[in-house]
Formats: C-alpha cells, sequence, structure tokens
C-alpha cells in the first residue's frame, strides 16, 4: 500500500525519509516539485499526483509536505487519512508537530513510523498503544536515561495490541482521577452584503481528557440528544446504545480524546451571535479608498463574546491602508495584502470599529471585487446549539472520579460577504 | 541527543576512543559529512560491549537514514549486535537490517537464524515482531524460510501472531511470487479465522496476491459482514472494497426492477408491486425469465452491518460503505450517504479534495440525494482553489429549475471573486446550467453579455467562449449580441476569445452581413501577428464569407490565403491551400467544388456542455482510478452486475466436524498439554513440515468422511453444540479452541470445513439444499420478506409438517432450512450450518426498521470484541421455534395473526422474553394503524408494545417483535390487538421452556451450582425413551425444543446437561439427564423456582416421550 514517505519543508528539502517496502529514489519528489510550482500555493498542490511508475499523495499541514509514494491502487483516503493520523501522533508525542521538532526527535519519530505501518499496511495507529511501545520523550525522561542509560522503547512488552479494547492501555494508575469533557461548537457561516445569513450551520465536538485507574467504563447523556443529527464516534463508543438509548457508553482511551463530533439537525435556526457592519469604497476617480468596520454582538444569550478577530484578504490594487481602530491592534501585510484587526472583547456599550482610509494603485482603474470579512471568536460557557450533557456514569470501578464539563462556542469558518 | 552526556563519561573510561565528535547531536546536520573516520567510530561504539555506546551508535545510523544519507558500509557492524539483549539497540538494528538487507544480502543471512529463534519464543509478541521482520527482509535466498514461518505462523494460537502471518504473505509474494499457490493456501486457512484482528490483515493480503480468487470469500463471506464493526478501522476500508466487488458478482441489481417497472409503467397503477411484476411477466416473453427481484438476504446483511460504519470518524471508511451504498443499494437506500459525505467536508482540504470528486460523480447520476445539502456546497473565500472548483462542479450538478434561481445568485458573488481561476471555472459552470436549463438561458446569456465589459481580460475570454457555445444553440434570435462582440476583437487579445468571435462571425455571417466582411478585413491586416489558432479561423470565416458574400470579400479571401500560403505553421499552410481549392473554383477543382457551401455552411450541432465527472462511476468510487479517471495499477474493475444470481448457498457455511473423540479425558488431555509443557513453540516446526502433506490430507478426509460412521456424525452433532457456544464466548475460550483445533490436527483426524475441498458428503449437502430450494422458489421469496401469501404458505406447510411427523423443525430466524423427518438422518445434521452462531441475515419477515437495528444490536452482542461486556446470557445455539396462533383467519376477519419466541433476548429491557409476531392481512382492504392496547396482565407482568404498524396492504405480512415480562409465571399475557376498525381480545400464553435464557458454565460450575440447589429444588422424574430418541443428537434436539436452555459440556458419555437463567429473576435452572441402559432414563431439573421446575420436568418428557 504505502510505499514510501517523504517530508518536505517549505523550502522544499526533503528532511525525512522513510521506506516500509523496497526503496524508492527521492528523485520521485521531482514530480511534486512541479506541481507544487504550477500551484503557486502551497494549499493548492494536488493532493494526487500521478507520475509514470508511482502515485504521489500528500497531506499539508503545519508547513510540512507528508508526501506518500503509491505504486498501485488503493482508496486515496485511505493514505491520506493515515498521512494526517501521522500528523496527529507526532502532535500528540511532541506537543507540536514542526520541522525542528522531528528533526530534533528523528529517531523516535522513525521508530513511531515503523510501528505504524507494516509493508504499508497501517499496523499500529492507536496513541494509546504506540506510546507504549515507545514512549513520548519528555524532559523528565530525557534527564532520567542521561543517568541511568535506559531508553524510550518501552522495556514492558506492549500488551496493548493483544487488549480488547485495543485503544486503551492496561494497567493504567492514577492518584487523582478525574474525566474533563469539552463540548466545542462551531458556527460555520455566510452572511451576505446585506447581512442576511446565507447559510449556517452548528459543528460539534466533544473533547476529553480522560485519567482514570484501571478499566472504568462510562456512560454520559444528553438532555436533548435529538439535537444531533449526524454523529461521528471514536471507536470505543458502543454504536448500539447509541442507537436504542441515544446514550453514549465507552471505556475511554487513557488521555486525550475526541470523543465525539456532531452537526447539529438543519431544521434548527442558527444564532449568529455577531454582526459586522461594514462600509468598503472604491472610488473610481481618486487613488484613495474608504473603509470602515463595526463588529456589534447580536444573539449571545448574555455572554460576552471573547477573542474577535477578524481578517480580510484585500484586493491587489490596495498599496496600504491607514486605519485607526477603537480598540485592538491591526496590523496590513502590504505584500500579501492581508488586513488582520486583533479586536478582543466585545463591550456592548462601546462598539469596537476601525476606520480609515485606503491608498489605491495609482492610474488603474477601482477593483471591481470585494473583500471578504473573516470573523474569530469565541463564547465561553455556552452551546449555541443549546446542547447540555445530563450526567455521567462510571462503572467498573469502585473510586469516585472527578468529573468536568465546560462549554464553548467558537467561530468556524465565519465570513461575511461585502 | 539524550544519551551523548553519558556517552562523554564513557569516553574517558575507554582510552580507544579518543574523538571529540561523540558529543554532537547527530540529528544536526554536520555530523552526516560522509567522512570514513566518523564511520570508524560508530564502528568501534558498535563493538563495544556497553548497551549505551551501542544505542547511541545506533542512533544516529538511524538518524542518518532518515535523512537518506547512506550508511550501507556499517552493515557489518549492525548486523553482528542483532542478537542484542536491549531492546531498543535491538529495534533499531532491525529497522536498519530491513533498511539495508537487500543491498547486503549474504550479510543478512547471518541475522536469519536469530530470527527463527525469535519465531519459536513462548511469548507471543516475540514470535510475531521476529516473522515481522524476517519477512521485511528482502533477500530471495531466504523465500522457503519465509514460507514455513508464515505457514507455522498461521496456525498459531495466538491471533496477534495470525494476524503478523496475514501481513508477512503480501511481502513474500512481492518477493517471489512463483510461491502464489502455497500462499494461497495459508490465506484461505486465515480467512477461516474468527478473529477480527486477523480478519482486516487477511482481506489486505487476499487482495494483494489473488484478488480474483472469489470463491475463497464464499464460506467467509457472513463471518466477515458480521465481523466488520469490530475490525480496526484500517482493515475495515480493505474488506468494505472488497466485499462490494464480491456482491457485484454474486447478487443481483436492487434496481433491476425499477426498469422493469419502468417498462411496464402504465400498467403499475394502485395495484401492488407483486401484481405489477406479474403483469410484466406476462407480458414481456423476455423479461418472464426474471424472477420478481428479491434481495439476497447476503446481499441486505452486508448493507445492514455496513451502515452503522458511516457513522466512523475515519473519512476512508466512511467513503467505502458510501460507495458501497452506491455501487450496491437499492436507488431509494443510496441516501444515507449523503449527510456522512457532507460531514467529510469538514475535514483537511485533502479529504474534502477527495470526497468532493467522489460526490460530483455521484451528484450526475443521483441528483435529489445531494440537492438538500446545496448550501454545504457554498464556496468560501478562503478554500484553496481546487477545491472552489470542485464544489463548483457540485453545484452545477444539483441544479435544477426549482433551485436555479439560488445559485445563479450565489455564482453572480463568485464572479466577483479574486481568484481569477475561480472566476473563470464560475463563468464555465453558468454557461453550464444556461444549456441544462432552458429557462434560465436568456438570463445567463444577458449577465455573461455583461461580463464583456469587465475589466479582466480572463473574464471576458472565458465569457465570449461560453456565450459562443450558447448562441449556437439559438443563433437567430441574437444578431445584437454577435454585433457586440464583434466589437470586441479591436480590444480583446485571448486568442480563444479572438477565434470564438471569428468562429460566430463567420458561421452567421448571414445574420451579420455588414459587419462580417469589415471584421475580415480587420483581421486580414493583423493576420501575420495573431496566434494559430486565430488564424485559423480567420481563414474560416474568410473562406465562409467567400461562399456567401464572395462581391465584397474574394479579394480578401484571397489575400489571406495568400498570407496563409507562408505561414510558418504546416497546419496553417494545408488548410490555406485546402481551402483554396475547395473553393475558388478553377478547372482542376473536382466535384467537390460544388458542394463547398454545404460543407462550410453546414447546420453544426450545438456543443453539449457535460460535466466532466459523467461516466466516472465505471471506476469504482473512492478509488485511485476514479480520482485520476485512469486505471491505476492494480486497479481491480468492478464487475457488472450478473443476469442470473449464482448460488447463494455456496455461502452457507458447514461447521468443521471434529474428529471423534469420545471420552471427556482424552480431550481434555489434548487441550491442556500444550498449556503445561512450554516446548509448544517447539512441537511447532514439526507441524509446520507437516502442513503441506496435512492440507492434502485435509481434502483426502473430507472426501473420504462421508464414509464415516454415522455415529460419529452423532459425536460431531454435539461438537457443532459446542462449537457455537464456543464462538460467542470466543474471549475466554478463543484460545483454548484455537488450541484444540491445532491438537486435533496434529492427530491428523480432522475434517477442515475448507471451500476448496469438494468433498462428496459437501456435494450431498449441496444438493440437499437444492432439493429444498427447487421445493418452493416460494420459500425463497418468502425469505425475502416480500409476498405475504407465500410466507406464511411455507410457514403453515412447515408447521403442518412440524405436526404431523412430529421432527423437530428448526425455523429459525435464518435460512435454516426444516428438516423433514425423512431426511433426517444424521448426515443432514450437518445442514445445521453454521448460521447457528452468526447473527441472523435478514428475518424472513421483519420490515420494521425497529428490529432491524435490534438485530444489529444483537449482532454486536455476538462479536468478538464486545463479548468481555455483554452479559454472559447467550442466544440459543440451537432450538426449534414453534409458532402458534394469536388469531386465527376466520376469527380476525381476514387478519391472521401467529407468534413465536424467537429465543433472542429482547434489547432493552433484558427481563423480556422477546415474542414474534406476524401478522398476515388476508382480506382486500388495507388494515391502518395496527397495534396493542389495553393489556390485562397479572401484577407485575409488563409488556413493551411493537410499534405501531401504519398500515398493512393486502396480502401483506408484518413481522414485529413485542416484550412481555412474564415475571417467571405462565400466566396467559392478554391484551387487545387493534386495527382501525376493530378490537380483537388475544393472549400470549408462554410454554415454562420459552421463560428462561441459555446461559454458558463449565461443568465446573455446573457441579457447583447444583450441589446448592438440591432437597426442595430439585426434582427427579424417571423415563423411558422411545425408539428413536435414543440418540444423543435427538435427546439434545427434543431438549432444546422444549426449554431455551444452553447445553454444558458433560464428561460422562451418557448424562447430558444444559443450564439457564429465567429470564425476569435470573435464577438457575439446571437440567440433567441420564441415560442408563436400554430406554431407561432419568431426568432431574435443579431451580429454585419449584414451580417452573416442576413444569418443566413435565415438558421435557412429554417431548421426549413423543
Amino acid at each position: 500500500m504505502i510505499h514510501s514517505l517523504f517530508l518536505i519543508n517549505a523550502s522544499g528539502d526533503i528532511f525525512l525519509e522513510k521506506h516500509w517496502k523496497s526503496v524508492v529514489s527521492r528523485s520521485v519528489c521531482d514530480y511534486f516539485f512541479e506541481a507544487q510550482e504550477r500551484a503557486s500555493e502551497a494549499e493548492n498542490v494536488p493532493p494526487v499526483i500521478s507520475t509514470p511508475h508511482h502515485y504521489l499523495l500528500s497531506v499539508y499541514r503545519h508547513k510540512i509536505f507528508f508526501v506518500a509514494v503509491i505504486q498501485t491502487e488503493v482508496p486515496p483516503l485511505f493514505v491520506i487519512e493515515f498521512l494526517h493520523r501521522v500528523v496527529d501522533t507526532f502532535q500528540d508525542y511532541f506537543g507540536i508537530c514542526s520541522e525542528v521538532m522531528i528533526k530534533d526527535n528523528v529517531v523516535v519519530v522513525y521508530e513511531v513510523l515503523e510501528e505504524m505501518l507494516d509493508n504499508g499496511f497501517p499496523l499500529a495507529t492507536e496513541s494509546n498503544i504506540l506510546k507504549e511501545l515507545i514512549k513520548p520523550p519528555t524532559i523528565l525522561r530525557t534527564v532520567v536515561n542521561t543517568i541511568t542509560g535506559s531508553t524510550n522503547v518501552g522495556d514492558q512488552l506492549p500488551t496493548g495490541q493483544l487488549s480488547v479494547v485495543p485503544w486503551r492501555r492496561t494497567g493504567v494508575k492514577y492518584t487523582n482521577n478525574e474525566a474533563y469533557f469539552d463540548v466545542i461548537e462551531e458556527i460555520d457561516a455566510i452572511i451576505d452584503k446585506s447581512g442576511s445569513t446565507i447559510t449556517a450551520e452548528i459543528q460539534g465536538v466533544i473533547d476529553a481528557c480522560v485519567k482514570l485507574t484501571g478499566m472504568p467504563d462510562l456512560t454520559l447523556s444528553f438532555m436533548n440528544p435529538r439535537l444531533l443529527d449526524d454523529v461521528s464516534f471514536h471507536p470505543c463508543v458502543r454504536f448500539k446504545r447509541w442507537e436504542s438509548e441515544r446514550i453514549l457508553s465507552f471505556i475511554p482511551p487513557d488521555g486525550n480524546f475526541r470523543l465525539l463530533s456532531y452537526h447539529v439537525s438543519a431544521q434548527n435556526l442558527v444564532a449568529i451571535p455577531v454582526y459586522v457592519k461594514h462600509n468598503i469604497n472604491f472610488r473610481d476617480s481618486s487613488s484613495l479608498g474608504r473603509f470602515e468596520i463595526t463588529v456589534g454582538p447580536k444573539q449571545t444569550m448574555g455572554k460576552t463574546i471573547e477573542g474577535v478577530m477578524v481578517t480580510s484578504q484585500m484586493p491587489k490594487g490596495v498599496l496600504n491602508m491607514s486605519l485607526t481602530p477603537s480598540q485592538g491592534t491591526h496590523i496590513f501585510d502590504p505584500v500579501t495584502k492581508l488586513l488582520t484587526w486583533d479586536v478582543g472583547k466585545i463591550n456592548p456599550q462601546k462598539l469596537p470599529s476601525l476606520k480609515g482610509s485606503m491608498n489605491l494603485q495609482a492610474g488603474t482603474s477601482k477593483p471591481d471585487e470585494n473583500p471578504t470579512i473573516n470573523l474569530q471568536f469565541k463564547i465561553q460557557q455556552l452551546a449555541i446549539s443549546g446542547l447540555k450533557v445530563n450526567r455521567l456514569d462510571m462503572y467498573g470501578e469502585k473510586y469516585k472520579p472527578f468529573k468536568g464539563i465546560k462549554y464553548m462556542t467558537k467561530a468556524g469558518k465565519f465570513q461575511v460577504r461585502t | 541527543m539524550a544519551a551523548s552526556p553519558a556517552y562523554g563519561e564513557e569516553k574517558g573510561g575507554s582510552s580507544s576512543l579518543g574523538e571529540p565528535e561523540y558529543g554532537h547531536d547527530p540529528a544536526s546536520g554536520g555530523i552526516f559529512a560522509s567522512d570514513y573516520k566518523r564511520h570508524d567510530d560508530l564502528k568501534e561504539m558498535l563493538d563495544s560491549n556497553k548497551d549505551s555506546l551501542k544505542l547511541e551508535a545506533m542512533k544516529r545510523i538511524v538518524a542518518m537514514i532518515a535523512r537518506g544519507k547512506n550508511a550501507s558500509d556499517l552493515f557489518p557492524a549492525v548486523v553482528k549486535n542483532v542478537a542484542c539483549k536491549n531492546i531498543e539497540v535491538k529495534k533499531l538494528v532491525y529497522v536498519y537490517l530491513v533498511r539495508y538487507a537487500e543491498e547486503q544480502q549474504d550479510l543478512a543471512l547471518l541475522s536469519i537464524s536469530t530470527f527463527q529463534r525469535g519465531l519459536k519464543d513462548p511469548n507471543q509478541l516475540i514470535r510475531a515482531s521476529a516473522l515481522r521482520v524476517l519477512s521485511s527482509i528482502r533477500v530471495p535466498i531466504i523465500v522457503p524460510i519465509m514460507m514455513l514461518a508464515i505457514k507455522e505462523a498461521a496456525s498459531d494460537m495466538s491471533p496477534y501472531v495470525r494476524k503478523t502471518a496475514a501481513h508477512a504473505i503480501p511481502k513474500l509474494y512481492s518477493l517471489d511470487s512463483d510461491q502464489k499457490d502455497q500462499l494461497i493456501e495459508v490465506i484461505e486457512k486465515l480467512l477461516a479465522d474468527k478473529t477480527t484482528l486477523v480478519a482486516g490483515s487477511v482481506v489486505m493480503a487476499f487482495e494483494e496476491v489473488c484478488p480474483e480468487r472469489i470463491d475463497l470469500i464464499h464460506k467467509n463471506y457472513r463471518k466477515l459482514c458480521n465481523l466488520l464493526i469490530d475490525v480496526e478501522e484500517w482493515g475495515q476500508v480493505v474488506i468494505i472494497n472488497m466485499l462490494t466487488r464480491y456482491a457485484r458478482t454474486q447478487f443481483l441489481s436492487p434496481n433491476q426492477n425499477e426498469s422493469l417497472l419502468e417498462e411496464s409503467a402504465e400498467k403499475a397503477f394502485y395495484g401492488s408491486e407483486e401484481e405489477d411484476t406479474k403483469d410484466a411477466k406476462a407480458e414481456a416473453a423476455s423479461l418472464a425469465k426474471r424472477k420478481p427481484y428479491v434481495m439476497d438476504p447476503d446481499h441486505r446483511l452486508l448493507l445492514r452491518n455496513t451502515k452503522p460504519l458511516l457513522q466512523s470518524r475515519n473519512a476512508a471508511v466512511v467513503m467505502a460503505v458510501a460507495q458501497l451504498y452506491f455501487h450496491l443499494a437499492p436507488k431509494a437506500e443510496v441516501g444515507v450517504i449523503a449527510k456522512a459525505l457532507v460531514r467529510l467536508l469538514r475535514s483537511h482540504s485533502e479529504v474534502q479534495y477527495v470526497v468532493l470528486q467522489n460526490v460530483a460523480t455521484m451528484s450526475i447520476k443521483r441528483r435529489g440525494m445531494f440537492e438538500p445539502y446545496l448550501k454545504s456546497f457554498y464556496i468560501r473565500s478562503t478554500d484553496p482553489t481546487q477545491i472552489k472548483i470542485l464544489k463548483l462542479e457540485v453545484l452545477t450538478n444539483l441544479a435544477n429549475e426549482t433551485n436555479i434561481s439560488t445559485i445563479l445568485r450565489e455564482f453572480q458573488t463568485y464572479i466577483r471573486s479574486m481568484d481569477k481561476d475561480f472566476v473563470a471555472a464560475t463563468i464555465q459552470a453558468i454557461g453550464r446550467c444556461a444549456t441544462n436549463i432552458g429557462k434560465v438561458r436568456d438570463t445567463c446569456l444577458n449577465g455573461l453579455v455583461q461580463l464583456l465589459s469587465n475589466r479582466d481580460e480572463l473574464v471576458v475570454a472565458e465569457s465570449v467562449v461560453v456565450i459562443k457555445k450558447l448562441l449556437q444553440m439559438q443563433p437567430a434570435q441574437h444578431s445584437e449580441i454577435i454585433k457586440h462582440m464583434a466589437k470586441l476583437t479591436d480590444n480583446i487579445q485571448v486568442p480563444m476569445a479572438r477565434a470564438s468571435i471569428l468562429w460566430l462571425i463567420g458561421e452567421y455571417c448571414e445574420h451579420v452581413p455588414k459587419i462580417a466582411p469589415d471584421v475580415l478585413r480587420k483581421m486580414a491586416k493583423s493576420f501575420t501577428n495573431e496566434e494559430d489558432i486565430v488564424k485559423l479561423q480567420v481563414i474560416n470565416l474568410a473562406a465562409k464569407l467567400y461562399l456567401t458574400n464572395s462581391k465584397q470579400s474574394k479579394l480578401l479571401t484571397q489575400y489571406v490565403l495568400n498570407l496563409a500560403k507562408y505561414d510558418q505553421n504546416y497546419d496553417i499552410r494545408d488548410r490555406a491551400r485546402f481551402i483554396r481549392q475547395l473553393i475558388v473554383p478553377t478547372e482542376k477543382s473536382g466535384a467537390l467544388n460544388k458542394y463547398a457551401k454545404k460543407l462550410f455552411l453546414a447546420q453544426k450541432p450545438a456543443p453539449i456542455l457535460e460535466s466532466s465527472f459523467k461516466d466516472r462511476d465505471h471506476f469504482q468510487l473512492g478509488s485511485l482510478s476514479h480520482l485520476l479517471n485512469a486505471k491505476a495499477v492494480g486497479y481491480q474493475e468492478l464487475p457488472d452486475w450478473p443476469d442470473e444470481a449464482p448460488d447463494p448457498s455456496v455461502r452457507n457455511v458447514e461447521v468443521p466436524e471434529w474428529t471423534k473423540c469420545t471420552s471427556r479425558e482424552k480431550r481434555k488431555e489434548k487441550v491442556e498439554k500444550p498449556f503445561y509443557s512450554d516446548s509448544e513453540g517447539e512441537s511447532g516446526p514439526t507441524e509446520s513440515a507437516d502442513s503441506e502433506p496435512e492440507s492434502d490430507s485435509e481434502e483426502s478426509g473430507s472426501s473420504s468422511s462421508s464414509g464415516t460412521s454415522s455415529s460419529s456424525s452423532e459425536e460431531e452433532d454435539e461438537e457443532e453444540e459446542e462449537e457455537g457456544s464456543g464462538e460467542q464466548s470466543e474471549e475466554k475460550e478463543g484460545e483454548e479452541e484455537e488450541e484444540k483445533r491445532k491438537k486435533r490436527k496434529e492427530k491428523g483426524g480432522l475434517r477442515k470445513a475448507s471451500p476448496g475441498s469438494a468433498g462428496s458428503e459437501e456435494e450431498e449437502e449441496a444438493e440437499g439444499k437444492k432439493v429444498k430450494k427447487a421445493a418452493g422458489p416460494q420459500g425463497k421469496k418468502g425469505h425475502a420478506e416480500t409476498s405475504s401469501e407465500e410466507a406464511s404458505a411455507s410457514e403453515s406447510s412447515s408447521s403442518g409438517s412440524d405436526s404431523g411427523t412430529e421432527a423437530p423443525i428448526v425455523v429459525e430466524a435464518k435460512r435454516r432450512k426444516a428438516i423433514p423427518s425423512s431426511k433426517a438422518s444424521p448426515k443432514e445434521i450437518s445442514l445445521l450450518d453454521l448460521d447457528d452462531f452468526t447473527p441472523p441475515p435478514p428475518q424472513p419477515v421483519s420490515s420494521s426498521s425497529i428490529i432491524s437495528t435490534s438485530l444489529v444490536t444483537d449482532l454486536e452482542g455476538l462479536t468478538l470484541t464486545d463479548t468481555s461486556l455483554a452479559p454472559a446470557l447467550l442466544s440459543p445455539a440451537f432450538g426449534a421455534v414453534r409458532t402458534y396462533e394469536l388469531l386465527h383467519r376466520m376469527a380476525g376477519e381476514g387478519l391472521s395473526v401467529e407468534y413465536c419466541f424467537s429465543r433472542r433476548p429482547f434489547p432493552g429491557d433484558p427481563h423480556m422474553v422477546a415474542v414474534q409476531i406476524q401478522i398476515s392481512n388476508n382480506t382486500d382492504a388495507e388494515v391502518k394503524s395496527l397495534r396493542v392496547s389495553e393489556p390485562k396482565l397479572l401484577a407485575g407482568m409488563r409488556i413493551q408494545e411493537f410499534p405501531e404498524i401504519e398500515s398493512l396492504a393486502p396480502g401483506d405480512t408484518a413481522s414485529v417483535v413485542m416484550g412481555i415480562d412474564f415475571c417467571d409465571s405462565t400466566q396467559a399475557a392478554n391484551f387487545q390487538l387493534c386495527t382501525h376498525t376493530r378490537h380483537f381480545y388475544v393472549s400470549i400464553q408462554p410454554p415454562v421452556g420459552e421463560l428462561m435464557a441459555p446461559v454458558f458454565m463449565s461443568e465446573n460450575e455446573f457441579r457447583k451450582e447444583q450441589g446448592k440447589l438440591t432437597g426442595m429444588s430439585e426434582i427427579t422424574e424417571k423415563l423411558t425413551l422411545p425408539e428413536k430418541c435414543r440418540s444423543d443428537h435427538a435427546i439434545v434436539q427434543q431438549v432444546t425444543s422444549a426449554a431455551n436452555v444452553g447445553r454444558v459440556p458433560c464428561g460422562a458419555d451418557n448424562e447430558y446437561r444444559f443450564a439457564a437463567k429465567t429470564v425476569t429473576s435470573g435464577s438457575l435452572v439446571l437440567i440433567t439427564l441420564e441415560w442408563r441402559e436400554g430406554a431407561a432414563a432419568q431426568l432431574t431439573v435443579n431451580s429454585e423456582k419449584m414451580v417452573i421446575g416442576t413444569m418443566l420436568v413435565k415438558d421435557i418428557i412429554q417431548a421426549l416421550a413423543q
């Protein structure tokens, strides 16, 4: 299946290669570089490239291209999903997945890759199992290893692969038993020029951080499970319980994991918590344009909107902008033409605004396209869909765990057209 | 790296190592300068006897490999450390070895013996990793060793090792494809494996080695379907893709009836579907051969078991299920995948890219499916261009008369985007919408004409091209637009656009007679500076004008042709020469001259603007080939549906028959041996050495075993049962069972149900099945839940034979056939196929979705990974289901209701007995809102009504499940069965045997429990066994048919034990039947519930006495 993997950084250096079958020369990446050149932007490099003898499937994350070399027919998503899983694993291991991090931990990376695929077919992709096989580097362990000369490779034989719950390692022990669940909802919306909603939907996830001793069996129920229209589960969730009782019943993996992602049914009207008033004018005659944005709260259920950030890609004709914000800071990058305004918290009494003028390229006619405004924001302690967790119960273990549930609403792909 | 300071200390200690570079971070680039000295250090470090030094060296070497630097000259130094005690060093050496063994084959051989030793390690993980590395070493010389190791590992007791063996198969195959036949044997063996761990890997091996051997799948089909949900996600993808192909070869198209119905559409009014098909049958002789479509239960099984996987977090799994549904499901059911696919659009852009490609293909064929999700395909300015263009494609495919206005409004915003490639694609999309939907053609055209004044030339050019195509459809009305475009020739520079304008003017020069020659004049002037495509069109324009308006354009044409004659491009020279001969009459010019006008000014068909995704669905969706729209290496074509369904009985699984093994002691000895001897590994090689002849003997054994005595088959039957229970508690028993199997096999007497071995018995059996099939296509139809009459007919006939012959009838909710008593020779017993414990394929009668989901949940209870969590209650391994009448046809005024105890746990409430109710409407009218009401129950009894049946068409049959908590009493549950017009008083009285559910326990547990239940709780009765009840099989059959109990293994030959728990209170019921000499026997029942015990004794005696 997956023949080889090349990691390529932004400047086009292959800084890691791994082969699971016979060795494929790295010259195969020349086809990739060709495509990269053609695509101008990194995100436009086609994920699948056909070359005379191989197929190159790539994903682009953290400014690194992960290029897999394939020789025969295989579902492309299989490879792409696997590559993303690799990135997730690195992130899990090293906190961040960056070129420097990978280079610093090249041996661990190599060992992990070795375990993840056997002859190109995924073998162990659960991070719980992988961590049992190869321990992630921590500062403490590095020090200990230095002194004692012990290693990162688990000295006990990993039994997780044989377990009936392959996602959970065995023999977990904690002094403080705790289980935290974060319900995070994202609003994806497109708002048109006049402020009316073209499309809006809510996507949510429940991320969990479970640190419980032994083999706990958890059930999580909702007050209003009907809200959830389309769900996808972590493999630990028992599908039949969900189907019959709308209860999430599972033996959790140890540590952080995504329990559930869901989509709120389309019938429910989505409350849009913010509005943007904008006035962006390019005048035909002069080389000056007017620019004005105001952000304000709309349906926030009494909560404050935080972490507001406005970004907008200005047309090429804009040379510079001279703006004054009523709060926060703004940057306009004259090369990429990207305007970023970090607003912060919205105070309903004094709405934040950004006003000023744009310098346009002289001589050319006014740009006929209008920039789109992208919005980011956060609302704590609120799940905008109204989803509520009813209760969390634990079976199978005697102790009493500490439980916590947090709600948050964020902007997903939130765009305002102008 | 981490250990480098430690290494610094070492350095001081050992005088031989003096180089200061040691402390360097191996990851920093500088150290990799190809310096021989440096490699010398590494060699020295590897030769030292300090593990930390070795580790440091290996880390540096692996870092070199990772960066693509050559480290092959260290091979001898590294390979020496293959037997190192330190696990991490060992692992890194393995990494090195796998990377360079191919280049240094001779030296690599030095390491082989280490792995061979590892293969015999008592620890399964070490065995697995040894096999993994051994099979990864690509050295052709060791092929025989690998082959041996794989064969051995394939029968290892650890599923993890067997999984590794499955992984090793493609490795060996790629090294030496001559081993194919032997590898197929191993694959066949591993396909029969029942653990989820192995399933994905072995199917992967199957796909790589022998995807064409579809016959290997037959016997494992149902098992794979049932295991699917518990297989790890990557395995799921592979299995689903394989099963898609399999299903395409084995089942009939679920949509074939649609074409059939369409043909006879005019007849299809009001009448039931059945009538339609009957009509169609009568009408078309060619269609007569086609039976009305009934979905094969196995086909349904696949669809049902894959559906939950749409909820997977893994995009590849979701996509695999989606393509399975697209290729296999009836049209009405395909819709379920849309939601899941739309969900994937939230994922990473690479995932979006692939999913959108597939959605684009699907949306052409099944537009309705994605219409509700139209807005999910709206484009955001932050999407990458390739995603935008794909979304545009989908939006265009989804456009229809109702939504076109919103789509066009959306397109209008896209045209103002900054991304010009995307704008161009939008214009083309508008063009396609305009051609497809006549209503908006003028609107689109006007919009596009407005774009002609856009400042961006690319936009204008693209508009011109699209307008040209649109105008071709109705040129007469649009001379204004043509004139407008003629003016554009002064400004527009994009060659394609200029060429399009010229072509338009030439083609419709009669509509713009004044402008056309003028344009030609201008073009003639700039001819030499034009691009080639423009030049060609200038020549065309000149020729057409010459033919229509030669007075004005004769000179111009000649001028242009002269210029073209000396052009640098030979295409243009050729064209000029060709046209001159055609249009300018000379004495030499032939007959064609006369037809020049016809040639040039013929009516040209308007171009059809089509999606580039049209007809891409001949590639399997989700495949690489589909994405590239070209056949990728190793792509397996998706076969067309067969016209005639191949024999479905090939998927019936025959229970492996064990060697005769009469005494428990003997068996036990065999089982336990490996546990006590740690020389298990040593016995391995001998076994694997035997494995080839063994497989031969397996085949011969299977053919000869038809001659084995019938007494052995009794034994077999007993085994079957055990196998059944073993399956469900595989978690506990799996290993042991594997062991058993293995050991038995060693004895050589084992007969395996290998699909390849077409033993005579098997044939006989197949014949038997065919006979039964032939007995009624109706019966088959009944299974597929369509025609009620036939279903009830087969039902009644079976119940008839039940009462008539009193043979044990097995009316399981599966495809199991009733065994007529005449055929109930012991041999036939092997007919009770593995279906026993494979969860039920589609219920013959179930139609409500609630039941089917509950079945799914049942299935899950049976699968392996869940077993530890599932209650120890077992569903009956074996049992006869008797049907009782709830409402007679006469009493019910045409409504007949029957019920049976399906002996399955009632989902939702474990304290309830599941009662399967089958309602047939024999009236002429539709029966509406069938429901249960006003239950009159004794205290404590509870009833869970079935969901109301909205309507039941005449002749239809519905099957529902209700749960009743009888409180462990045989009191009847009374309630009313209501229709929209009538109420019927009915009551269900359970036989005592149905108030319990089987439990699995060991012999010791049984004895222990029995010891607790003596005295008052013990009821003993003597009885005489009639002639025909003197075989083990018959006794077991009768007891299990009388009560829902599970067999408990028993050492003694003439004793039978069964155990169950009452459904409500969970009290144990233990049954012992001791068979003394001759006909005498003694039945003992131990139970807290004395009433139940007494009644049970009575019932069992009655059953046995019959």
